[in-house]
Formats: structure tokens, C-alpha cells, sequence
């Protein structure tokens, strides 16, 4: 490889060498100044319309977008002065004028960047007054509410939307004063192309984009005595939940969760792992049946965002999905169902909570396929992992110095195999583990496939498992899906089984999870791997990793289910999926 | 369950439809060329040519059959002047909000045709009669202030004249209905 071009500059006083393409901004940051930006993000593409990252160059007669000018040699950079740190303040003081003021009252306040930008650029008052722009809120989402009052147009939302998850469903309207940010003709989330994974909230600087809240009917059931509340976890919210708290990311946070949850009140507290190992028990017998009659290869359906993905962008992949409800739906049915006849608790007083990683899963929650015979959900409510910290903290609770507690019996037995479903790959590394002893008929000697996960985005590689070769696909955002995706449509590779996160890096990415802590930014693949860890390392540590050998698993298929894939497994934990309209275009 | 559950043919036969064959058509060329989305906006100035207008179900079908995604197709169609998102009326108002006519009170004529109709820039009335649209100079600064209904130009009008000159051409557009 040839090596890169040297460049020397001076940035404020500082003489410094870097790599010929590097940016003002980038070679500011190597010697430790960090200029303020809003619009910049490092894994989309550039925008340079927020001139908040502006630095003085000298020779030059304008200010400079600092994120999208490569250095030059000889170039002399001031990043401040008197003057410099007016004009930035000048700019973020005209966004603020736009702006509703309203920060008590805003669900981001004091995680907000343009409050965070308003703080560090010194305006302590308010001098531009003029006419403000004013947008009705647009909530027909079941997940993502747009206030676009709070819109800065960094464009931000646009670029994720388009760029990670191959999307597109977001686009600037119209122009000037009346420029606003939505799905094609501003029509309501729930008309568009919209596939609900919340990423758009992720990167969004202010409250423009939010997730539709839960918290109030949570509150409300946990106050009715006459019913019996359920809480279930993904396994990505032990990973990412003491961020909320200042712990450092990556903190397994497994038992502390648990006692919270029963602090604030639920009646039992069941972990979705077990749902993700019975997902995988009835995924490998799908698999195994699929090998045998196709159509190959199956795709996984657990991620929400992807299904809503498929039948917008790639209906004709319809019959390829994996015909299993996601883990938080099998939890949920058997809630209702198993462990309301163990008990001897009418499911109708049973109220179930789930906390996701992500906002997509409350459109699946009201999906009429998960629906019980009554014609109820039977997943009452679902909450983020934000949402779940706020009433954490909104009880008073003292996260960090919380004691050790248990999930309950039986729906909070799991393995390890059902923790890694948090991330890339963890779906699949879980399956390879169970498919492996069923095709061979031995117990598996490998339990880490440790090729299966797709850190970058993407992972296209075989396993031997007995005399098969298996051809494995893994994907986690949606852009980078649709190379897999294309190639099956087209016939090519003869995969076996692909499986597809919406989310970056998987479900410790998703839509619903906190906002980075300091010194990360939003999407992090840092503060995604260390997620991921916590999971990895939470699985290591048990004794107990495959699916197959879960004793609770056991007992359900034993007394209740009889075999996996048989016609009552068939009823309560699998589903089926259509066409949705408007058709996306991939 | 069935194998085909792949609803393009009847999502390209609806975008068909509304477009009419002759758009299809080229569009269908376009894309059979190197980089079609470049030609985007040539489309959207054709769809226009026909339709008068750029319609929801217009700039969906022009999506679909370019393959170019619906929020950029109704970003580009909502940005640029030149696109009309309504239907046009039967006659087209041009109020000339040029130098000369501002300072003869250009802003009052303009005022007072809003409220007679009740529509703002670039809209079109209830009734379908009247699309408002202001321009800055029509060359007739002698006359000013200008108003000009499709190719007719009233000079030196005043406020009060607007109701009786816009009565003249809704009666027209009643006559013409029968």
C-alpha cells in the first residue's frame, strides 16, 4: 500500500504532521482540542450546513467548516479567538431562537446537544427575538413520535435513515424559514416507509425524534392491585442500563436490574433469554426441516426493524424468514398461557411488560399476529431501556449500590446462549450451538463461533457442522443487509442461513437504548463492542450455555408443548408476515 | 405458504397507470441509460407538463418507477419554485411584486387578493378558479401597480377595483362550466 502524503500546518500554535485528507477537525482532535459541531457525525456523511465546527484560517476571508476542509501544507488554523468564539456562539444563539424554550419540560434536557452547545459557547442570554417556526407534534407512530418544532436540521436523522439502514424514509421538504424534516409528503410515520428502529432518535441532537412513551400505563398497572405484573429484559439492557447510571459502559448489570425491577414493583421478573432460548430450539428444528425440504436459506425474524424491513423493501424473501416468534413475543404467549395455568392466575389479570433495547418492538407488540384470542396484546407494554432508567430513577432508586437478586422460575431460567442474542452473531453463534448437536446427534464440542460476528457490519463465511458446510450470512444495519439480501434475490451464494439485526452492531445498538456517555458518540463502535463484551462475558460465566440443555426449556417442552415443532409449539410460538405498503425502494 | 409474495408487479402496474404509458415510457429509457437518477428532475418537469401539477400519486409512481426513494422525490418536487404541489386553477393570477409596482402599493393589491380569495401564495382556490402567484417584474412598470390573470395585464389598479376584476373572471369560469 502506498503510503500516505504528509502534511505539516499549524493549528494554534501547534506545528503538527498529519495524513494528507485529514480534516481541520480531525488533526485538531490528534493534539487534543475537540472543536463544537452538531451536524458532524464520523460514520455518516458530510453535511457542513450547521457552521458550528467554523475555524479561522488565515489567508482566507471566510470562517471554515472545520469537519469537511482538509488541511493543506502551511496552513495556519486558529480554532479561537475573541472573534471565532463570537461567531460560533452567534450561530448556535440563532438555532435557539428557532427554538421552542422549553428545556425543564423536554425529555432531553440536560442529555441534549444543543442545551450541552448553548452551555459551552457562553450564551447565558437570549438576544435575538424574531418569528418561530411552528409544527404540529406527529405521533400516529407506535414508536417514533417527530416533534419538529425541536428540529435543528442538522440532517443527521436523513443520513442514518438513508446511509445505515438503507431506508430512506426521511428527507428535507421545502426550503428556508419553512424547511421541515419527515417521510415523503410529511405524511404520518405510520404512512410511510418508516420500519420503526429508532436510529433516528439515536442521532438526533435534540427531541426532534423520541420515542412514543409507556411509562404512564406502566405505572398504572403497577399501582392496580387486582392485577399481576410481568416484566421480562432483552439481554442488551443488563449490557447498556448502568450507563444511565455513570457506571462505566460495558458494566454487566444483570442482578441489579433484577432488584430494581422488583423495587419498583412487578410481580415477577422473567428474563427474555429464556424466550431466545426457545427461539433457538424451534429455529434449529426449522432449520433442520428447511435443509431437508427449503426454501433456503431461512433468515432470522427476531429483530423487529428487519421484519418491518422485509415486508416494505423485500417481500418476495417473505418465505425465506424463520417463521418463530421473536423471543419477547414467545415469552409473552407463554406468559399468558403456561405460567397463567402453573399458577392458577386468569391471563386476563396478567399484565406484561417488556423492556427492549428498542422502539421497533413496540409496533411488534401490536402487531395483530401477537394478539391473544380475546383480541389483546399479549405484550401490554413495551419500555426502552431509557425509559426503564428514567422511572428507575423517577422511584429513587440507588442504582449502583442495588444488592444481587435472581430472575424467577420458570420463564427467568436461560442460558448463555440466550444473552449473546444482544449482539451480532449472538443469534446465529446460538443456533450454530444447537443445530451442531442436532445434525451430528453428539453434544457440540465448539460453543464459540466467534467468525459468526459481524463487528464490521457484515460476515459472510461457512461452518462445518458434522458433514455440512454450512454458508452463513450475518448483517447488522440495514445497508449493510441489502448486500446479502440482493444476493439471494438474485440466486447467488447459496446461503444457508443469514441473520439480520436492523440495528448497528445488533440489538446493544438499538433505537431504544441510552444516550452515549461522555467521551463516546452515538453509535460508537466502542461503546457498541463493549456492550457486546458485557454479553460475551456474561455467557462465558455460566455453566449453563446451550439452549438445548436450559432445565426450565426442558419442562416446558416435557409438560406442556411435547416436541419442539409440534402443532401446539406451532400455535403458541410462531407467526407469519405480509406485504406492507408503501412499498420501499431498495 | 405460497412462494410468491412479491407485489411489484401490481405496485409497477398502479405507478403505470398513473402515470400514463407515454411517461412510463421514457422513464423506462431513462433508466435504461447510465446514472438515472440524474434525470430526475426532467421527469418531474414532464409529470408536470401533463398533469399541470405534481400530485401526491404523481410523485409516488415517479419513485417507484425510477426507483429512487419517495421522501427524495417529494424533497426535491417541495424545494424547487418552478414545482407546483396543487392542482392549478382555471386562471392564474400574477401579482407583479417588482420594484416599480412595490412602490405603487403592490403589497395592498397583493393583501387584498388574498383575503378575497382566501388562499396564500402558490394555492389555488377552493373552487378551482384561481392559483395565486407573485413575479417580479412583467416589464409594464408604466402602468404600475400590475396584476396579470393569464395573458391579460391590468395596469394602475387600486385595491377596490381587485372584487369587481375577479367577479369578471369567475363569471367567465361559470360560463364555461354551463
Amino acid at each position: 500500500m502506498a503510503r500516505k502524503k504528509k502534511i505539516t500546518l499549524t493549528l494554534d500554535e501547534n506545528q503538527l504532521t498529519v495524513d494528507e485528507g485529514t480534516t481541520i477537525m480531525k488533526a485538531a482532535e490528534q493534539i487534543g482540542i475537540r472543536i463544537p459541531r452538531l451536524c458532524y457525525h464520523p460514520d455518516l456523511s458530510l453535511a457542513g450546513s450547521c457552521r458550528v465546527c467554523i475555524v479561522e484560517v488565515e489567508g482566507m476571508a471566510h470562517y471554515m467548516a472545520s469537519c469537511s476542509v482538509p488541511v493543506w501544507e502551511g496552513m495556519v488554523v486558529r480554532t479561537n479567538s475573541p472573534e471565532i468564539r463570537r461567531a460560533r456562539r452567534d450561530i448556535v444563539e440563532l438555532l435557539l431562537e428557532n427554538h421552542p424554550m422549553d428545556c425543564q419540560t423536554c425529555e432531553r434536557d440536560g442529555r441534549c446537544e444543543l442545551q450541552n452547545l448553548a452551555y459551552t459557547m457562553g450564551i447565558r442570554e437570549r438576544l435575538f427575538q424574531g418569528e418561530r417556526k411552528r409544527h404540529p407534534i406527529e405521533d400516529s407512530s407506535r414508536s417514533v413520535v417527530r416533534d419538529s418544532e425541536k428540529c435543528v436540521l442538522c440532517g443527521r436523522c436523513v443520513r442514518v435513515c438513508a446511509e445505515v439502514q438503507g431506508v430512506f424514509n426521511l428527507s428535507q421538504h421545502g426550503r428556508g424559514f419553512d424547511t421541515v424534516v419527515g417521510p415523503a409528503h410529511i405524511r404520518p410515520m405510520d404512512d410511510s416507509v418508516c420500519i420503526q428502529c429508532g436510529q433516528c432518535i439515536n442521532v438526533c441532537p435534540t427531541a426532534a425524534f423520541l420515542e412514543k412513551w409507556s411509562t404512564s400505563e406502566v405505572w398504572r398497572a403497577l399501582a392496580d392491585p387486582e392485577l399481576h405484573v410481568v416484566v421480562q429484559t432483552a439481554p442488551s439492557i443488563r449490557a447498556a442500563i448502568g450507563e444511565g447510571f455513570n457506571l462505566p459502559p460495558g458494566t454487566p448489570c444483570t442482578e441489579r436490574m433484577i432488584t430494581a425491577l422488583r423495587r419498583l414493583g412487578f410481580d415477577a421478573v422473567f428474563d427474555t433469554d429464556f424466550g431466545a432460548d426457545l427461539t433457538i430450539i424451534e429455529e434449529s428444528h426449522e432449520f433442520l426441516a428447511r435443509l431437508k425440504e427449503g426454501p433456503l436459506p431461512m433468515i432470522t425474524s427476531c429483530s423487529p426493524g428487519w421484519v418491518s424491513f422485509m415486508e416494505k423493501f423485500y417481500p418476495e424473501l417473505i418465505p425465506h424468514a424463520s417463521t418463530c416468534r421473536s423471543p419477547m413475543s414467545m415469552l409473552s404467549v407463554l406468559a399468558k398461557t403456561y405460567y397463567a395455568e402453573k399458577m392458577g392466575i386468569d391471563p386476563e389479570k396478567i399484565y406484561m411488560v417488556a423492556v427492549m433495547p428498542c422502539v421497533a418492538k413496540k409496533y411488534e407488540a401490536r402487531r395483530p399476529e401477537h394478539f391473544t384470542p380475546s383480541g389483546k396484546p399479549y405484550t401490554d407494554a413495551v419500555l426502552t431501556t431509557r425509559e426503564l432508567i428514567w422511572m428507575i430513577k423517577c422511584y429513587g432508586i440507588d442504582f449502583p449500590v442495588l444488592s444481587e437478586d435472581e430472575f424467577d422460575s420458570p420463564l427467568g431460567t436461560a442460558s448463555g446462549a440466550g444473552d449473546i442474542f444482544g449482539t451480532t452473531g449472538g443469534v446465529m453463534e446460538a443456533t450454530l450451538r444447537a443445530a451442531a448437536e442436532l445434525v451430528t446427534g453428539q453434544p457440540a464440542q465448539r460453543l464459540d463461533f466467534t467468525e459468526v460476528r459481524a463487528v464490521e457490519g457484515l460476515r459472510d463465511t461457512y461452518v462445518a457442522i458434522g458433514e455440512h458446510n454450512i454458508h452463513v450470512g450475518v448483517a447488522n444495519g440495514l445497508q449493510n443487509a441489502k448486500t446479502l439480501l440482493d444476493r439471494v434475490r438474485r440466486g447467488e451464494g447459496n446461503y444457508h442461513v443469514i441473520e439480520v439485526m436492523a440495528c448497528p452492531g445488533g440489538c446493544v445498538g438499538g433505537g431504544g437504548q441510552p444516550y452515549p456517555p461522555q467521551g463516546f458518540h452515538v453509535l460508537d463502535p466502542e461503546l457498541l463492542k463493549l456492550r457486546g463484551q458485557a454479553l460475551y462475558s456474561i455467557d462465558s460465566g455460566k455453566q449453563l450455555r446451550k439452549s438445548y440443555e436450559n432445565p426450565a426449556i426442558m419442562e416446558l417442552y416435557d409438560n406442556y408443548l411435547g416436541a419442539p415443532g409440534s402443532e401446539k409449539a406451532h400455535h403458541l410460538l410462531h407467526t407469519h408476515y405480509s406485504p406492507q405498503q408503501p412499498r420501499g425502494i431498495k | 405458504m405460497s412462494a410468491c409474495t412479491d407485489n411489484w408487479p401490481e405496485v409497477e402496474g398502479a405507478a403505470k397507470t398513473v402515470l400514463g404509458e407515454d411517461l412510463a415510457t421514457q422513464i423506462a429509457e431513462f433508466r435504461s441509460q447510465p446514472h438515472p437518477e440524474s434525470q430526475l428532475i426532467a421527469v418531474l418537469h414532464k409529470v408536470q407538463q401533463k398533469f399541470g401539477y405534481l400530485g401526491v400519486p404523481q410523485l409516488d409512481a415517479v419513485a417507484q418507477l425510477m426507483r429512487i426513494p419517495a421522501a427524495k422525490v417529494a424533497g426535491v418536487a417541495s424545494f424547487y419554485h418552478f414545482f407546483r404541489l396543487q392542482p392549478r386553477g382555471r386562471f392564474m393570477i400574477n401579482v407583479c411584486l417588482g420594484t416599480a409596482c412595490y412602490v405603487k402599493g403592490a403589497d395592498r393589491i397583493a393583501q387584498k387578493v388574498i383575503e378575497e380569495l382566501g388562499i396564500q401564495w402558490g394555492e389555488t382556490s377552493t373552487d378551482g378558479v384561481f392559483t395565486l402567484e407573485g413575479s417580479r417584474c412583467l416589464g409594464t412598470c408604466g402602468i404600475a401597480p400590475v396584476i396579470m390573470i393569464d395573458d391579460e395585464i391590468h395596469g394602475d389598479v387600486t385595491p377596490d377595483q381587485i372584487p369587481v376584476l375577479l367577479e369578471k373572471y369567475l363569471k367567465k369560469a361559470r360560463q364555461e362550466k354551463g
